[in-house]
């Protein structure tokens, strides 16, 4: 299954557009400020804004091209809603039931008992609207969008309306979802802590118009883009836990470049997890240093510079192994240190996060 | 007390209000969604027309209608022709009236409950698999419920107190199209004031106990 959107239209002071082909496995963030259009381009694919000229090819299906728009109610898709848009006049279990009478029996694929179980909602059903917290609402949600069995799901910004709290509660069902649907998921956020948590692939946004695209790690090391992550560079990797030095408690992750020690995070030897570096968080040498509190060392070469948001700063994108990892330094070191392309160096990790 | 023509009068008067507001929610209800979704050009007309019943002195919009359902008048013939007979001065013609000179205390409560939906519950329904028209009786209808039970109570109110259509359209014929405010309208003509004072005093308690049950539910739902 692959999405092949090409989308085109304009109000008073925005416009939309653009041409992707988005992957048809795992979870696709489309990120980017408030306003760059990523809600829009969301509804679009939902077929809830029209928009001038599109083609949305899903599965080979036309969707919409020049002569058909199939209406929303006939594209086999969940969406969640911002602020869950539950219906206030129907109980959490009739509110369930909604979207799942509405598919014929032979095309269910989701049984209310596994989506109850997967969301944590079995004690919600009997509830109204109403009475539930933002993060329920959402859980509620997502669990209505799942039982009408989609072929795609799509999320618009489901943790926006949450507290921080209330985030780091809802995010592990989350990452269930995405480790255990197997349908493609367009996850809509303006948070980059979500998407480097959540997101296999990244679709970048600014005023209307995708300015990257591809795989989360390969698009989150490109120096071109991170003045649009501000203060949050950085590359998101995956790992795999090798060894556990419980009298230290530190975990030794291994990565395509090498190994990483990092705070032990409880998993057993041998999880896959992910592991975030951020671009502030790393500093460059030209020697291995000795004598010094940062454990994590490892050789690199330069792949490129480029400008940062301040004049003063600069990013660098470095080849450790077979990945890339981007460092924030300033100019002057830079030019201090007479970094160009392919020259060897030591990258210095201070710090990396384990995000699940 | 009451006498049989004052008995009469009360039920011709409910039988009235209650088939009108009956056939204009059934009407009302489409109008009204229409209303609240166009956005066609025809909707600043549509909406001034059903709205002018509102600001018409009764008796102009009587006239008209006496004109128009008479036996010159286009609707007079057309009934004729149907082998309908004539509509003035017969209880039908009163339900056509009535539901004229009520459409918009009907029709804008309702309106505007489902203007306050707004789009976002509908496009919910759209994302569950729900046509338009399922969605319009399973989530539109539910949630305007309380604009409609408004229209329901402001539309048999405004019938009962009907004066000056009625009796333009109706007359006064005992037991047929003699309605409540035509019979105290006798009452005092014939100084018969005890008369008058159950009706009118009754009709004021039913008026106020109206209105008191309206404001107690609008004050129940802004808690």
């Amino acid at each position: 299954m692959t999405i092949d959107a090409h989308f085109e239209l304009s109000y008073p002071g925005f416009s939309l557009a653009v041409d992707v082909c988005l992957p048809s496995r795992g979870v696709t963030a489309l990120f980017g400020p408030s306003g760059c259009g990523k809600t829009t381009l969301l509804r679009c694919i939902a077929g809830l804004t029209r928009a001038a000229r599109g083609r949305l090819f899903v599965d080979g299906e036309p969707w919409q091209d020049d002569d058909h728009f199939l209406p929303t109610h006939r594209r086999p898709l969940g969406y969640v809603f911002q602020d869950a848009n539950l219906f206030p006049h129907l109980s959490v279990r009739r509110n369930l039931e909604y979207g799942r009478s509405r598919v014929p029996e032979t095309a269910r694929a989701q049984s209310v008992e596994r989506v109850v179980e997967l969301l944590g909602i079995a004690r919600l059903l009997q509830r109204e609207p109403g009475t539930l917290s933002g993060g329920e609402r959402q859980r509620v949600a997502i669990a209505r969008a799942l039982l009408t069995s989609p072929r795609l799901l799509l999320l618009d910004e489901p943790l926006a309306a949450l507290d921080v709290a209330r985030k780091q509660e809802f995010l592990p069902y989350l990452e269930r979802l995405r480790d255990e649907l197997e349908i493609p998921v367009i996850y809509v956020s303006h948070a980059p802590d979500e998407v480097a948590r959540l997101a296999d692939h990244l679709v970048v946004l600014d005023a209307g118009r995708i300015v990257a695209a591809g795989p989360l790690a390969e698009t989150l090391s490109r120096v071109d883009l991170p003045i649009r992550l501000g203060e949050d560079a950085g590359v998101v990797l995956e790992a795999t836990v090798a060894e556990i030095d419980e009298c230290w408690s530190l975990d030794r992750v291994e990565f395509g470049g090498g190994s990483l020690w990092v705070r032990s995070c409880g998993h057993l030897s041998g999880k896959r997890v992910r592991v975030r570096i951020l671009a502030r968080d790393v500093s460059i040498a030209l020697e291995r240093c000795e004598g010094m509190s940062i454990m994590n060392c490892l050789p690199a070469r330069v792949l490129e510079l480029a400008g940062e948001w301040h004049p003063a700063l600069a990013l660098v994108r470095l080849q450790v192994g077979e990945t890339t990892i981007v460092a924030r330094v300033t100019r002057r070191s830079a030019a201090a240190l007479g970094l160009v392309a392919g020259k060897a160096v030591w990258a210095q990790i201070k710090a990396v996060a384990v995000i699940g | 007390m009451l006498s049989s023509t004052d008995v009469a009068a009360i039920a011709l008067t409910i039988k009235l209000a209650g088939l009108t507001t009956v056939l204009l929610l059934i009407l009302g209800t489409p109008l009204a969604w229409w209303l609240a979704q166009t956005r066609s050009p025809l909707k600043s007309i549509v909406g001034a027309a059903t709205t002018l019943p509102l600001v018409l002195p009764p008796a102009v919009l009587g006239f008209y209608l006496l004109v128009l359902l008479g036996p010159q008048g286009l609707v007079g013939r057309l009934t004729e022709f149907l082998g309908l007979g004539l509509l003035p001065f017969s209880f039908p013609g009163l339900v056509v009236a009535s539901m004229i000179y009520s459409t918009p205390f009907v029709v804008q409560p309702i309106q505007q409950a489902f203007s306050a939906l707004g789009e976002r519950p509908l496009e919910a329904a759209a994302t569950l698999r729900a046509s338009p028209l399922d969605a319009f009786f399973t989530v539109a209808l539910p949630l305007a419920r309380p604009g409609i039970a408004t229209a329901a109570v402001l539309g048999f109110a405004h019938t009962v107190g009907e004066f000056g259509v009625v009796l333009m359209i109706g007359g006064n014929i005992p037991g047929r199209t003699q309605v409540l405010s035509m019979a105290i309208y006798n009452h005092v003509e014939a100084m018969e004031y005890a008369n008058a004072h159950w009706l009118a005093g009754g009709m004021l308690a039913f008026s106020f106990l109206v209105l008191l049950v309206l404001y107690a539910r609008g004050g129940n739902r802004t808690q």
